[in-house]
């Protein structure tokens, strides 16, 4: 059923334009003028030089959590490998040899690669990890680089990055 | 034709030009800055010479070497030499209307020291008047040479083998030719009221009258509205239509030529802003200054004079028209950024059923009121 358009109703004083548009240009110009003196309006942050702080649950960069004696909390579960969706995660295991103090835990990640650029930094890695050896609180986010490889992060790399508080160990204590 | 008068309409010509251009390349930044001022942003500030940043004015240099240096594209179904003349043409009536614009009242290089009782306009062996040509058909020229603006978009919009140039052009040429008859009239008014074509005169009446602000409110008004028209800026430019036609005629330029339509366009507010000043504010004129000195009288006190040099004067005078220049381009700006873009028929509907019919009124009154007084 065809239906006709109510058309908005203006009085005389509308249709005449004039006042109108000296009353937008009165919002305008007090924005202008706010922010000219002292930038008491102005939204921008001018980013590299001022950061606005993340959220504490932020999730950044991987990082790979060590034992107080400094070695990877991770046991090559391949958890982590086979829940992400993105499928960027790439572990190669290693086993403690007999008489290694750390022997009972049998594995720990020879190589632990995530390529950066693939993830989609959804969490499912952190969720899924058994031993808290992944964690994403790391409070940075991808920068830019020169080339794709410089994004691949390796085992080394993600045990030496810390959270955001400067932290390579986790808060959550070792289960024994 | 002394040799005085050669040096001194080369130094006035060179001047202005200088002042134009100039003039233009501030505009891109007053434009940014403005624009983000107003939307709560703080606008370009990258851009830097070392250690300053000048509150972004460094992006001027910075654009004018891109422009430079970027490829001059040429669509390969264009026109070859239209689309190469015409920012030459668009740009052409800007640099050209600018030379009738009387800047200031005579100066006499002899006399600089001593008090002026000659008058703003004499003439004399060392003495110029601050505007580079004196025409006797001034303001006719102004809206001859005004009209020619059309050419360029018109040609643009043909010559680049765009679709979306070609409806931009279209659009161009019948805004512009709408606006065109409104723009005139709407000075009729003021040439019954100043009783000349000269624009030195217009102003000279107003220096011992009144401003015609005063005497034209309404035609004031009305030009405003159809000269942003001609200069297509928003919210008349919908020849331009970014969200529409993408940039409209111009949509197949790059580098210098499509600074030139750009720079053009800016200068454009600044040549509208000289008018408007010389039409209504009184060009050159400051209240209470005469060509001698400050003549107050106030109702009170009496009669009050106070003698001044000739320089003085020239100077503040000078001055008081680049004040009244940069306030009628801040009104423009702040204009551009309040209203949104009309439609295509409220466009024509504003200029032929509203601004036509009120100009003519205006004529009218003005004619009989005119009339009653003589
Ligand atoms: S955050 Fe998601 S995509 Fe990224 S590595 Fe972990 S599971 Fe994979
Ligand atoms: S990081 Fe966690 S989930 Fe992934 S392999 Fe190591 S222990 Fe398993």
């Amino acid at each position: 059923m065809p239906y006709v358009v109510k058309r908005p109703e203006r009085d005389i004083w509308e249709q005449s334009y004039i006042p109108e548009t000296v009353r937008g240009m009165g919002v305008t110009l007090r924005h202008f003028f706010r922010n000219v003196i002292g930038r008491r309006d102005t939204v921008t942050i001018l980013y590299p030089e001022v950061q606005r702080p993340y959220p504490p649950r932020f999730r950044g960069l991987h990082r790979l959590t060590q034992r107080d004696d400094g070695s990877p909390r991770c046991t090559a579960c391949m958890c982590c490998q086979t829940a992400c969706p993105a499928e960027c995660i790439h572990i190669v295991a290693g086993s403690y040899p007999d008489g290694h103090p750390l022997a009972f835990v049998e594995k720990y990640p020879a190589e632990f690669w995530i390529d950066e650029l693939r993830c989609v930094f959804c969490g499912l890695c952190v969720e899924a990890c058994p031993c808290d050896a992944i964690r994403m609180d790391t409070g940075l986010h991808a920068r830019p680089v020169e080339a794709r490889p410089h994004l691949m992060y390796e085992r080394n790399l993600l045990l030496s990055i810390t959270d955001a508080k400067g932290d390579v160990l986790t808060a959550n204590p070792r289960k024994k | 034709m002394t040799t005085f008068f050669v040096v001194a309409t080369a130094a006035k010509l060179v001047l202005f030009l200088v002042g134009i251009i100039t003039c233009g390349a501030l505009m891109v930044w007053v434009e940014r800055r403005m624009s983000a001022m107003i939307q709560d942003r703080i606008g370009p500030v990258r851009a830097n010479a070392g250690p300053f940043r000048l509150w972004g004015l460094v992006h001027i240099a910075a654009d004018g070497l891109k422009m430079m240096i970027k490829e001059d594209f040429i669509p390969r179904r264009a026109d070859k030499l239209l689309h190469a003349l015409a920012p030459m043409l668009a740009i052409f009536p800007v640099l050209v209307t600018f030379a009738v614009v009387p800047f200031g009242p005579t100066i006499d290089f002899g006399h600089l020291g001593s008090v002026n009782h000659l008058g703003p306009l004499f003439e004399g062996r060392w003495a110029t008047t601050l505007q580079v040509a004196q025409v006797d058909v001034g303001l006719l020229f102004v809206l001859a040479i005004a009209g020619t603006g059309v050419v360029g978009a018109v040609i643009a919009g043909a010559a680049s083998d765009n679709r979306y140039s070609l409806l931009g052009s279209l659009r161009a040429a019948s805004q512009l030719v709408s606006y065109e008859v409104t723009l005139g009239l709407s000075l009729v008014g003021c040439v019954l009221v100043f009783g000349t074509l000269r624009l030195e005169d217009m102003v000279l009446w107003q220096h011992h009258h009144t401003w015609g602000v005063v005497v034209q409110p309404l035609g004031f008004v009305l030009f405003l509205a159809a000269a942003i028209a001609e200069s297509k800026r928003t919210p008349f430019d919908l020849p331009e239509g970014e969200s529409e036609i993408v940039a409209g005629y111009f949509v197949e330029y790059s580098g210098m030529k499509f600074a030139a339509f750009y720079l053009g366009e800016l200068m454009e507010i600044g040549v509208l802003a000289c008018f408007l000043a010389v039409f209504f504010f009184g060009g050159w004129d400051v209240p209470f200054l005469r060509a001698d000195g400050i003549h107050l009288s106030l109702p009170m006190l009496g009669a009050k004079f106070w003698a001044m040099p000739h320089w003085s004067v020239v100077l503040l005078q000078l001055g008081a028209f680049g004040l009244k220049v940069c306030g009628l381009i801040f009104l423009q700006m702040a204009i551009r950024w309040t209203l949104p873009r009309m439609r295509y028929d409220q466009l024509m509907e504003l200029g032929w059923k509203a601004i036509l019919p009120l100009s003519l009124a205006n004529v009218a009154v003005t004619a009989v009121v005119l009339h009653a007084l003589r």
